[in-house]
């Protein structure tokens, strides 16, 4: 059975986007909501990772070896000046949406396993990234206009 | 008036009785005439009649006849007026030459804002205006702003003051508008003020709620607040929380009522969405845990728990306490779920205030002077977009829709960053009322950042202005302005302004005609040219919409008293603003302030139905530290408004409060050796700050510093950060430390 894998990725998944959430908010600091939100958020990702590991420790003891290229990686490193926050925030968002992604599917094996616990974590999960992608989304949008065409 | 108690001799009445007549006057000389007006030195709206004699400002008295004040004046309305004959008035355009300001004709000063409009792209100008102009004078600003230039730009200081009233309201009820009416203190049996010094922040609401508690059966009363004010004194129970933590408290609250059964279930499923969310969000606030983050006694939980449940007719008040924090929007909407929760809403007594600091806030959110479509409307909905662009005669594509309009916090940083190349400022003093003030210098005096000042006096602002534009006030021009219960006012033009000064709204009609902006058949766009002709132009753009204006004429407004739009009070039959078709947002998530699409709106089929919102409380981004120990808040006080430049020139009002001081608990006083009167420097990571100390009922751990003062300016201290959701600065929620200086 390969569940723990993907509970594996979408784990570092979650781990890593809460790494890039604070690096990219530290690097924005004087984009003070960006710096905000992006502080929060890595405090929701953490959480949603410790929420998975009693299932990715349960799930471990059944699975055969990871297999190769399982996690991608997308964050280079925060950029600088009104283009850079929008390229961040573009990186964090496809971030997120790789996670988005990883729930849906750990949602598919939870139910296929009957697993009545993993879907409630998946549910929270699940509920809390796409409002993560939603913010992204609006913020990149609200920014673009001002970056893509009017900054120097 | 006796100077001592500002809120002046008790009228004591009893419920659903009208509140006592009680006029209050003071002249200096015997008034040749009486012209018809409102206050504008704090947001309650009373009406007044300004004395004139040989053309000028003598004095002023209370209209008995109005629904707001019954003839009472605020103490700031009492002597304020003297600032406009002040001999420093601003009488002439001033215009940056060789690094100075001079004096320049109106031809000049006009010509240099539009010769640089036009060297610049729309993205590139920025308006930050205020709360005390007029409403035909933000209409008229708002049209310039997005169909004439077609900047996303368009912000005012009511960002610092009411941004989170309207989001709260926008987010519960599908609209922003107030829901309840001043007339509720007459029949309500019960009063919770969330965050709100009312004595201070509007002192004749505050008779009135006074009078009813001086007269038979007198409602209950809750406050909360972390300092001692007067309406804390007042109230029966004072849960005096940590600042920060308010959403909190309101979900213990919440939870409480829940599980007591103090819900009106039918009307719960009759007129509300989210119920079951609500539950599963707030059942996590029992009420040790509430304690103890709030860091309140249980006890008193439970009794302003019983005393919200078992009230049958709960008025509620919200301001600055809730509204200036990072949970702001949040915490202002569970004020609404409790209102939904025990169908407290829509009748005589029953009813939400979410309060405005200043006396025209609500007219910039009516008109979209605030960055907000005109008349409510939802910038995420095309059809109501087309509304404007057919009503204005411009391209679709003009007025920009692409996004949320960008707030105040975020053109200072576009400003920031260079890309904002113009900003016009308008009635108000960001260098001195903005957060982290050594920020807001360095935008002001940045190269290639054009500014413009338009005011009444020389500010802190207008020093680093590129052009100063003089400009008339209250009293020598007319229009109209509407308070927080909705009340419209006219005021008239009583006297001349000085010199060469010009209202606002003929400032704006000339800056239209310079630019000559156009509709899209080759006509002027702006075709008003005064007061009265710009109010018609919004009567037909408010039409249909919430805000509707086309009842209330000029001539209505005449004589009597003010005159409410949408009625006494709104939603008296449980349906609200929500069908998607009709609302102004499509809904935001509370903790981020993510807007949701159209078609997640349309999904839930609101109907009319109003949202039961909750969200988890989160710490505030700035907690006390080892290095910063203290959490200061800042506020007002009754004797000053805003930044002084009218309050600071009126000397019975400045000799009462005419410097800074800092409130201190005794027991913090105590461990750093500070006694009473004591000078102590305040020190954020931001800046310092100096004030003799005022040892006082304050909740410990936290300080308080009023924000009027620019010579110690308490927003050198106070940080840049928002709620995600309104985007209100939260200037209650720094970490300070004190120091004993001499």
């Amino acid at each position: 059975m390969h569940l723990a894998h993907y509970l594996g990725l979408l784990h570092r998944a979650q781990d890593v986007l809460a790494d890039a959430l604070l690096e990219v908010g530290q690097a924005h600091a004087d984009e003070a909501d960006i710096a905000q939100l992006c502080s929060q958020q890595a405090q929701v990702c953490r959480e949603r990772a410790e929420a998975l590991r009693p299932f990715a420790e349960h799930y471990s003891e059944e699975a055969p070896d990871e297999p190769e290229r399982l996690h991608s990686e997308l964050f280079r490193g925060a950029r600088e000046g009104p283009l850079g926050v929008l390229r961040d925030l573009q990186d964090l968002y496809l971030m997120t949406a790789e996670c988005d992604i990883c729930w849906t599917l750990v949602g598919q094996a939870a139910k296929g396993l009957r697993d009545d616990d993993l879907e409630k974590v998946v549910e929270v999960g699940a509920a809390e990234t796409s409002i993560q992608l939603l913010w992204l989304r609006g913020r990149m949008k609200q920014a673009a206009p001002q970056a893509l065409v009017v900054a120097d | 008036m006796i100077p001592d108690d500002p809120w002046g001799e008790r009228t004591p009445y009893a419920p659903g009785s009208s509140w006592p007549v009680r006029v209050d006057s003071h002249r200096v000389e015997e008034p040749d005439r009486w012209v018809q007006s409102a206050s504008v030195l704090h947001s309650n709206g009373d009406g007044i009649d300004i004395g004139v004699r040989d053309g000028k400002i003598v004095g002023v008295r209370g209209r008995a006849v109005d629904r707001v004040n019954r003839g009472r004046l605020d103490p700031k309305d009492v002597y304020g007026w003297q600032a406009n004959n002040s001999p420093d008035r601003l009488t002439r355009p001033l215009v940056r030459s060789g690094g100075k300001l001079v004096e320049a004709s109106w031809d000049e000063a006009m010509g240099r804002i539009v010769s640089r409009s036009k060297q610049l792209t729309a993205g590139q100008i920025g308006f930050y205006t205020s709360g005390q102009l007029f409403l035909e004078e933000y209409y008229t600003l708002g049209v310039i702003g997005k169909a004439g230039l077609g900047t996303p730009h368009m912000d005012g200081n009511t960002r610092l003051c009411t941004a989170t009233s309207a989001a709260a309201l926008k987010a519960s009820f599908g609209t922003d508008g107030q829901p309840g009416s001043y007339t509720d203190v007459d029949h309500c049996d019960t009063i919770a003020l969330w965050g709100h010094n009312v004595a201070e922040t509007q002192a004749v609401l505050w008779m009135r709620m006074l009078d009813r508690r001086h007269g038979s059966a007198p409602p209950a009363m809750l406050a909360v607040d972390p300092r001692d004010t007067p309406v804390a004194r007042e109230a029966d129970v004072h849960l005096p929380v940590r600042p920060g933590t308010n959403l909190a408290l309101m979900n213990g609250l919440l939870r409480l009522l829940l599980r007591r059964g103090w819900v009106d279930l039918s009307y719960v499923a009759a007129n509300t969405l989210g119920l079951e969310d609500l539950e599963r969000v707030v059942d996590a606030y029992p009420v040790p845990r509430v304690a103890d983050i709030c860091g309140v006694a249980p006890a008193d939980i439970e009794r302003a728990a019983e005393l919200l449940g078992t009230a049958d007719r709960l008025l509620s008040t919200v301001l600055q306490g809730f509204y200036q924090s990072h949970q702001a929007t949040a915490a202002s909407v569970a004020v609404n779920n409790l209102h939904l929760l025990r169908g407290m809403i829509g009748r005589p007594g029953a009813g939400v205030l979410q309060m405005n600091g200043q006396p025209t806030a609500e007219n910039t959110r009516e008109t979209g002077a605030d960055g907000d479509l005109p008349g409510f409307r939802n910038w995420d909905n095309p059809s109501h977009v087309r509304e404007l662009a057919a009503l204005w005669n411009v391209e679709l594509h003009t007025i920009p829709h692409w996004s949320p309009p960008t707030h105040a916090m975020q053109i200072w940083r576009y400003a920031e960053q260079g890309s904002i190349k113009l900003l016009w400022i308008s009635g108000t003093n960001p260098a001195v009322s903005l957060p982290d003030l050594a920020r807001i210098r360095r935008i002001l005096q940045q190269d290639g950042l054009f500014v413009v000042a338009q005011d009444l006096f020389r500010t802190e602002t207008t020093e680093f202005a590129d052009v100063v534009l003089p400009a008339a006030t209250w009293g020598e021009k007319t229009g109209t302005f509407t308070n927080a219960d909705r009340t419209v006012h006219l005021s008239k033009k009583a006297v001349d302004p000085p010199g060469e000064a010009r209202a606002d709204l003929d400032i704006f009609l000339d800056y239209a005609a310079r630019m000559d902006f156009r509709d899209k058949d080759g006509r002027p766009l702006i075709t008003w040219t005064d007061p009265e002709s710009a109010y018609a132009a919004w009567q037909k753009c408010s039409a249909g919409r919430p805000c509707d204006y086309t009842a209330i004429t000029y001539d209505k407004l005449r004589g009597g008293s003010g005159l409410q739009w949408g009625g006494e009070r709104l939603y008296t039959d449980g349906r609200f603003n929500t069908d998607s078709d009709y609302c102004e947002t499509y809904g935001q998530d509370l903790s981020t302030g993510a807007e949701f699409p159209a078609e997640h709106h349309r999904a839930k089929r609101p109907d009319g139905r109003a949202f039961l919102l909750a969200t988890d409380y989160r710490p505030a981004p700035e907690v006390p530290s080892d290095d910063y120990p203290l959490r200061l808040v800042t506020g007002r006080t009754i004797w000053q408004f805003h930044t002084r430049t009218k309050t600071g020139r009126a000397p019975e009002l400045n000799e009462r409060a005419p410097s800074v001081w800092v409130e201190v608990h005794e027991s913090d006083a105590a461990a750093l050796g500070i006694t009473e009167g004591a000078v102590v420097r305040i020190e954020s990571p931001r800046g310092a700050i100096e004030a003799p100390a005022r040892l006082c009922g304050i909740r410990a751990g936290t300080v308080f510093v009023p924000f009027h003062y620019a010579e110690e300016a308490a927003n050198e201290l106070t940080r840049t950060g928002w709620d995600p959701v309104s985007k209100q600065p939260m200037f209650k929620l720094a970490a300070v430390r004190l120091r004993k200086t001499r």
